[in-house]
């Protein structure tokens, strides 16, 4: 278990190394320019030549890359004198723009992130793994084929449309919610639930769909294996067959599946947090767009990258802990 | 094409359903098809596909009949007073613009929508021709040959995998800013989508190439070229479908999101995405404008999952047939 943790470990560090490299070289190319963004309004050309050549701008890709990286553990300054900037560790780059290292930028925005995440998740894990089992354990009658009909719809929805809907109906028809900010858990877990259920819904729709589906297909797989037939035929009950022997097997796939697109949402939902205007990284990472805040832009990549390669790690593991088979590949 | 005659009816092992005394289909896609036709849902997600492709393929000419142009800003039609909204009931719904006008520029909703599928369909159906073919070269050679091939290019698509697809996607859009954006987009979404064939199609061939006839093939001094070509890749075409079949949905998904996001087609060049995305500040207001690109979305996406769903079951029985 040791060796292939540790496997594991190295191939994560190159992957994220490899990833890294790609981001860099891709913005290397993109056309802003950060001396001048130091520099401020009123700066002669020379003056940018010198702040450029401060900055290691001038340095070549690698050599700049290698700054990067090592920065991230180290920290660094950028400029000297005066004008210098200190960006501590871990020093994700540093945002000339609102005069802010990127980490700091992002673990503000943070919190919004991974609430609004691990809220949908619980949402579509309740309503989709609820609905799948429903559907197995209920095959072949109206409910079940109500079930899946809706799933398909369900998933079809584009979520530009579930979000204005419920944001029309909820908020201003009915007036029963608020317009969705983002409020603390610590300050008021209350507010922080009323204010988030209407994103969490409009995220957590299309993978309670797809969820159901998947469950579904996984616990008919599992209630017609042989052990299954052994426990009835033991005379279980029939509550203690489906929980016992028939959920436990079939609900592993869908645990691999969470981690992945938790992995994938942490570090932030597009187009959800631009529809509800809730201040997470991908609001930032938008409106980092529309600036060509390059720093920002690239340091959101990375943590995203991170995310993800690491939720697929805690996947292997998880996997690697339930069936030891899989520690061998 | 003749229908081969319909084989004896093979002893005890018939199908319980079998079908009306009319000639049973032979061949396996014969078969498969039969299976599909018999989906009511398929049947009526291949109509909605079939009206959208012709909808946009027929584009010119129906704006044409209906004397609206995708571009031509029509400021009669709105109302300056009531802040640019569309004058008439229903976002403007007249004889002149059978599905009302945007709010403020007054452009033809109705020729934006079929010029919108016409961008749609085409970034996804080229896109999911080139994963296709990238994701089946791949993955067979990477399934087929193995060893350090295989390690290769497994660990390519691994790396390929864990980028955040989107965000990466949205970076390399907005750092390429004078090219043109159809090709863009179809490179862009491709470069991230093939990974997840590949996977598929080498998982087959490994088990495909240890089956006894490719191994007789093998045997008796086949080339390893006749063997892909004759052997595997015949039996990897209904997966691919499949596959290819459910990507176009994402793939239309994902044009429009990074339309909606503004680095995806640029403006004067209209989108489903980048016209919801102006129909969001007015979904109250002005709900037609909003309703109906969601709409479009929503239908298309739709009728490309239950047609794959029903390509799954005839073709591929093992994926989630249930």
């Amino acid at each position: 278990m040791i060796g292939f943790l540790l496997r594991r470990l190295l191939a994560m560090a190159a992957t994220l190394l490899a990833v890294c490299a790609l981001t860099f070289a891709v913005f290397y190319l993109l056309p802003s320019d950060p001396a001048a963004q130091f520099c401020g309004k009123d700066c002669s050309a020379d003056r940018i030549e010198l702040v450029r050549q401060q900055l290691g701008l001038a340095d070549p890709l690698a050599v700049q890359f290698w700054h990067y990286v090592t920065a991230v553990f180290a920290g660094r300054s950028y400029g000297t004198g005066q004008y210098a900037v200190q960006c501590d560790f871990p020093c994700f780059g540093y945002s000339f723009q609102s005069a802010q290292p990127v980490w700091d930028l992002m673990t503000d925005r943070l919190p919004t992130s991974v609430s609004l995440a691990l809220g949908a998740a619980v949402l579509w894990l309740l309503l989709g793994v609820g609905a799948g089992v429903l559907s197995a354990l209920r095959r072949g009658t109206w409910l079940d084929r109500t079930l899946m009909i809706g799933t398909i719809g369900i998933a079809a929805l584009p979520v530009y449309f579930t979000a204005m809907i419920l944001l029309y109906l909820v908020v201003s028809v009915a007036g029963l919610l608020p317009y969705p900010r983002y409020i603390a858990f610590g300050e008021d877990p209350v507010g922080w639930t009323t204010n988030l259920i209407l994103p969490w819904i409009a995220l957590a729709l299309l993978n309670a769909a797809i969820y159901a589906r998947m469950t579904r297909n996984s616990v008919i797989e599992t209630m017609a294996e042989p052990y299954v037939r052994t426990a009835r035929a033991k005379g279980l009950r029939e509550r203690r067959v489906v929980g016992r022997h028939g959920l436990r097997p079939a609900l592993t796939p869908v645990a691999t599946m969470l981690g992945m697109d938790l992995g994938g949402l942490l570090a932030g939902a597009l187009i959800t947090e631009s529809l509800f205007s809730l201040p997470g990284i991908g609001k930032l990472f938008a409106d980092s767009l529309n600036k060509a805040d390059q720093p920002v832009i690239m340091g959101i990549t990375l943590l995203a990258s991170f995310f993800i390669i690491s939720s697929n790690l805690v996947v292997d593991l998880v996997y690697a802990w339930i069936d030891p088979r899989a520690r061998l590949s | 094409m003749t229908t081969p005659p319909a084989p004896a009816p093979a002893g005890g092992a018939g199908a319980p359903e079998a079908p009306a005394p009319s000639v049973a289909p032979a061949s396996p896609w014969a078969l498969a098809l039969h299976r599909v036709r018999r989906q009511k849902t398929a049947t009526v997600g291949a109509a909605v596909i079939a009206f959208f492709v012709l909808a946009a393929v027929l584009a010119p000419v129906l704006t044409a009949i209906s004397g609206t142009s995708p571009d031509a800003i029509d400021k009669k039609a709105v109302n300056p007073y009531l802040g640019g909204l569309p004058r008439g009931s229903l976002g403007g719904i007249s004889p002149e613009h059978w599905l009302g006008v945007e709010p403020m520029l007054g452009r033809d909703i109705f020729a934006r929508l079929l010029y919108g599928a016409q961008i749609s369909l085409l970034v996804a159906f080229v896109s999911a021709l080139l994963i296709t073919l990238i994701g089946t070269v791949l993955g067979i050679t990477a399934g087929y040959f193995g060893g350090r091939t295989d390690a290769v290019i497994s660990r390519f698509m691994d790396v390929m995998m864990s980028f955040p697809s989107l965000i990466f996607m949205i970076a390399l859009l907005s750092v390429a800013r004078d090219v043109n954006r159809v090709v863009l987009l179809i490179g862009v979404m491709s470069l991230f989508s093939w990974p997840y064939i590949a996977r598929v199609v080498r998982g087959q061939t490994l088990s495909l190439k240890h089956r006894e006839y490719v191994e007789a093939a093998r045997a008796s001094g086949t080339t390893n070229r006749r063997i892909l070509f004759g052997e595997i890749l015949p039996n990897l075409t209904g997966t691919v479908i499949v596959y290819v079949t459910l990507a176009v949905p994402g793939l239309i998904g994902t044009e429009a999101a990074l339309s909606f996001l503004g680095v995806g087609i640029r403006p004067p060049t209209p989108s489903w995405g980048q016209m919801i995305s102006d129909a969001v500040l007015y979904y109250k207001v002005d709900p037609m404008f909003f309703i109906l690109p969601s709409a479009c979305l929503f239908l298309v996406v739709l009728a490309f999952t239950l047609v794959g769903d029903a390509l799954r079951d005839a073709l591929d029985p093992k994926g989630g047939r249930t």
